[in-house]
């Protein structure tokens, strides 16, 4: 009896152990996702992408908490005090996220994201760098995946905030938005807890160009 | 046994209710002051949180036993602490210590403004700055002149600062020595910089209390960086009213070295006979230069080659000033070639070198003869009018080799030291007379960058000198401090001895001379932000040990400099435009070659201001760029030497200085993504407005006559048009104008 209960326990306690070690990766991505949608302070915008950290640090082999941490960071850097430095925590973030997956779409797009920040800084100079770099990583995210509205997005996006004079404008940036809308709505993510952001910014640039 | 799993299931269930447990604790740093935003992380759980507002942080774990939690913050030590969790709740604080970073940590900017693409938001100026500063013409020293700390001087070249005269600021390329870094010209007419603005990345204008790594300027140093590879291969082709050009750069496939070949050829011949000149040109000024550069990548460094020639030559003739009858012919013919190589490499370990050699060769072939009014020699038996009939010929050679060590301490903080070896040669025939100078300067220099904390640094450093014509040794200390005063505001303090050898000029008479010597003393306040840079600076410098050519070629001058700087630019209140404003107040007197006392010497104005504007019109594709540049009269003295000394005859002050510049860039091919070239139009105009500008006066032997010495032409109109292939230039427009 003893016998049968001890491995009962033990049994349950490692069962219940494997299981809810993926349920609570889970789970405790779906909040943190939670929390990121309701963010609206820089401090809570934070807290998320360190909660983001804390789970890619636990893990260890999930790369998915430390690209949404770094994406968090990389979009917050636009508006941070010193951007070079918050796109550089960003850049450090998503090395460990590529370190676990390689040629990942989205990774690859999070890299423009943290160019385009850098660039900001001071766009007279550094234009050529950045904005080079920026394209380039779009270019690899969308060969890796052609599927992904993201790479897409951001295109048309940067694209809208160049004046028509250097072939931008909404000319040629909403047509590239319109195909974005398609690959969105076409688009299925992997998992429940994989990326599908894009919406706001694609229907935001659309109505800007009606 | 249902019993038991019961029993199982309620004691699991109790202990993961009753198991959550409170950690809580405040976070400072090691001066106790609170910390926001670290991030505590229970090591190997998904349990943390971040530190608040007041540096308080508190979340809840269902984990028990032995655990390390950590606190992270950028710009700070992470610190580990093991903790057992039991049932108990935890109160645990962190002490973060402060990591000195480069990218917040103060620099070191007295006396100087950087320019280029460092890091660093707050640049002053950039190359494209440099060409699109109506008034420059291209011309770095032209760009730098409205900048404050230097003077409107236009009868002579160089860069005249804070008191100093032009030979006391030197150039260096890549830590090397630029030997003349002007076109050779005659008398009382400025001539323009050698270099191109787009061979630099990196532009330093320092006005004073600079590195220990630079020595032989009394006043300033330009301190040029040149590019690494360029970003493409490319053709260029240019032309204008006064020159043709032809290039290329090559980058090889592996990006990892390039080489550039350039050819360009001036001649002013078209432009002064549409413009009219003052003096009568028989030889149209003409130049022709050819350069070449190499660069590679090493294992972790860089190892770059540049070279430079120029050949050019002019003649001229102006009214002689003591009789009416007579002209002064003044003909040059010369040479330049310049080479520098340097060689920068990470060794591994935190340390770094930095080598660098030069070697210039230059010749002047010059002949001066007084001529009568059909252009034939003639003498008159007066030697103060005969004395303008000379020739002399002129060779000089200069070396130089220098190595540089860096050790980077703890954190950012970092020693340098090294060691320079220049030789010089000079070969000066003047009319049959022969004379040879022959110099070997040794230096050694050490410095450390001191980073105490985020907001306080220090650079302390000295340099020994040993010249072989004087034999004497020299130290001078350097030390620097800046202190961060608040968000993006800093201030400086620095201190320095600087001495520089007397001029050839001078050793030619005598070789018993010491080195010139002047002590600077700096404080400045600076606040730049991306869009914003503001800075005062106020300097005092004290000039000793000049050089006096009466009664006898001694070290016996002095002298003093103060004043007070300002500096104001905004790239953002106006959409599309770019603006500065520069205002120097400058105090200063000199007793130095026949001054009979301490004067306001000829080069100094009191007051000099500077206001530069450019604006792009992207509808237009057109960039439009205006300088007005002013300064107050400078005096203007005439010596008699009355038998036992020199006393002023005649004293004054020219009229203020005006002048406003234009300029404009029309980029036609601009966001065409399709084109194959990329061009820009250049249109330029100096002294729009026609001012007369008078920078001094000339007088005759007797003193009875005084003649002003003025530009040769009043004004200077420019048209150009610079192509390139291969590259997309826009992209350069864009950012320059957005």
């Amino acid at each position: 009896m003893k016998k049968v209960i001890i491995l009962s326990f033990v049994l349950v306690n490692t069962m219940f152990a494997a299981f809810s070690q993926n349920e609570k990766f889970t789970a405790a991505m779906a909040s943190a996702l939670e929390q990121m949608k309701a963010a609206k302070t820089p401090e809570e915008t934070a807290a998320v992408a360190a909660k983001f950290e804390r789970i890619g640090d636990a893990e260890k082999t999930q790369w998915l908490p430390y690209y949404y941490a770094a994406l968090i960071k990389a979009q917050s850097a636009f508006a941070a005090k010193d951007k070079d430095k918050a796109a550089d925590e960003a850049t450090a973030i998503l090395d460990k996220a590529e370190a676990l997956e390689k040629n990942n779409s989205e990774i690859l797009c999070t890299r423009a994201t943290i160019c385009y920040a850098h660039m900001m800084v001071d766009p007279m100079t550094r234009w050529m760098q950045y904005g080079a770099e920026a394209t380039k990583n779009l270019d690899a995210s969308i060969k890796a995946d052609a599927t992904n509205p993201r790479p897409v997005i951001l295109k048309a996006n940067s694209l809208k905030n160049t004046p028509e004079q250097f072939g931008g404008g909404c000319e040629t940036a909403k047509p590239l938005a319109e195909k974005a809308a398609k690959l969105l709505a076409d688009f299925k993510p992997a998992s429940p807890i994989h990326p599908t952001w894009g919406k706001e910014v694609v229907d935001q640039i659309l109505e800007s160009c009606k | 046994m249902k019993k038991y799993l019961l029993f199982l299931v309620v004691i699991l269930t109790s202990l993961s209710v009753s198991a959550q447990v409170k950690i809580s604790g405040v976070v400072r740093n090691h001066r106790a002051k609170k910390i926001i935003g670290a991030s505590i992380t229970l090591k190997n759980s998904y349990d943390g949180t971040v530190s608040d507002s007041m540096g308080n942080f508190s979340f809840t774990t269902f984990e028990k036993g032995e655990f390390v939690i950590e606190a992270k913050m950028s710009d700070h030590k992470t610190v580990e602490q093991k903790i057992t969790i039991t049932k108990e709740a935890i109160v645990l604080n962190f002490v973060l210590k402060e990591e000195v970073s480069e990218l917040k940590a103060v620099t070191v900017t007295a006396g100087s403004f950087e320019a280029g693409d460092k890091k660093r938001a707050a640049t002053v100026m950039s190359s494209l700055d440099i060409v699109t500063t109506a008034s420059a013409n291209g011309d770095i020293t032209g760009a730098l002149k409205t900048l404050p700390g230097a003077q409107q001087v236009g009868e002579q070249e160089g860069l005249f600062v804070r008191g100093g005269a032009g030979y006391e600021t030197k150039q260096f390329i890549d830590g090397s020595y630029v030997a003349n870094p002007f076109f050779s010209g005659a008398a009382d007419i400025a001539t323009r910089g050698r270099f191109s603005p787009f061979l630099f990345k990196g532009t330093v204008f320092s006005t004073g209390g600079y590195s220990a790594l630079y020595g032989q300027a009394l006043s300033s140093a330009v301190i040029l960086e040149s590019i690494d590879l360029p970003e493409k291969s490319e053709i260029d082709a240019s032309i204008s009213s006064v020159f043709v050009g032809l290039g290329t750069q090559h980058l090889a496939k592996s990006k990892k070295s390039s080489y550039g070949i350039n050819y360009g050829y001036t001649n002013v011949g078209l432009y002064f006979s549409i413009i009219k000149q003052k003096p009568d040109y028989f030889t149209m000024p003409a130049f022709h230069s050819l350069e070449g550069n190499f660069r590679f990548k090493t294992k972790k460094g860089m190892v770059k080659f540049y070279s430079s020639f120029n050949a050019q030559e002019l003649g001229l003739r102006r009214a002689n000033i003591d009789s009416a009858d007579l002209k002064n012919a003044f003909g040059l013919k010369g040479t330049n070639w310049f080479n520098s190589m340097s060689w920068k490499e990470v060794l591994g370990n935190g340390w770094k070198m930095n080598w660098s050699a030069s070697y210039s060769t230059i010749t002047d072939d010059i002949f001066a003869q007084i001529q009568n009014q059909n252009n034939e020699y003639v003498s008159t038996g007066k030697s103060y009018i005969d004395a303008g009939s000379f020739t002399i010929k002129n060779t000089t050679n200069v070396s130089q080799i220098k190595s540089v060590f860096e050790k980077k301490l703890r954190g950012i903080s970092a020693v340098r030291f090294g060691s320079e070896f220049w030789h010089s040669y000079t070969k000066i025939k003047y009319s049959s007379y022969y004379s040879t100078l022959s110099d070997n300067l040794f230096a050694a220099f050490a410095e450390t960058d001191l980073y105490i904390t985020n907001g306080l640094a220090a650079k302390i450093g000295a340099r020994v000198e040993q010249s072989s014509i004087l034999n004497k040794w020299n130290v001078a200390p350097r030390i620097s401090f800046a202190y961060k005063t608040g968000k993006d505001a800093q201030m400086s303090l620095a201190y320095g001895d600087f001495y520089q050898k007397p001029e050839n000029l001078y050793l030619y008479q005598t070789k018993d001379l010491g080195y010139v010597k002047a002590t600077h003393y700096i404080a400045n306040y600076s606040k730049a932000s991306e869009f914003y840079t503001f800075r005062i600076e106020a300097f005092y410098k004290k000039y000793q040990d000049l050089i006096k050519t009466y009664p006898s070629y001694n070290n016996a001058g002095s002298g003093y400099a103060k004043g007070i700087e300002l500096f104001w630019r905004d790239k953002k209140t106006v959409k599309n435009l770019d603006y500065w404003i520069s205002y120097s107040y400058l105090d200063t007197k000199r007793d130095f070659n026949n001054y009979p006392m301490q004067l306001q010497p000829t080069f100094a104005a009191n007051h000099t201001a500077s206001f530069v504007a450019k604006k792009f019109v992207l509808k237009w594709k057109t960039g439009f760029n205006m300088t007005y540049s002013y300064a107050t009269g400078r005096p203007y003295y005439n010596f008699q030497n009355t038998g036992s000394k020199y006393e002023i005859k005649d004293e004054g002050k020219t009229k203020s200085y005006n002048s406003l510049g234009f300029s404009l860039n029309y980029l036609p091919n601009l966001g065409k993504p399709k084109a194959k070239s990329f061009i820009v139009w250049v249109l330029s105009m100096t002294n729009v407005l026609n001012q007369e500008q008078v920078y001094g006066y000339n007088y005759s032997n007797n003193g009875n006559i005084k003649q002003a010495i003025t530009p040769p032409a009043p004004q200077f109109f420019f048209l150009g048009c610079f192509i390139s292939w291969g590259v997309d230039r826009s992209q350069d427009a864009i950012n320059n104008n957005l």
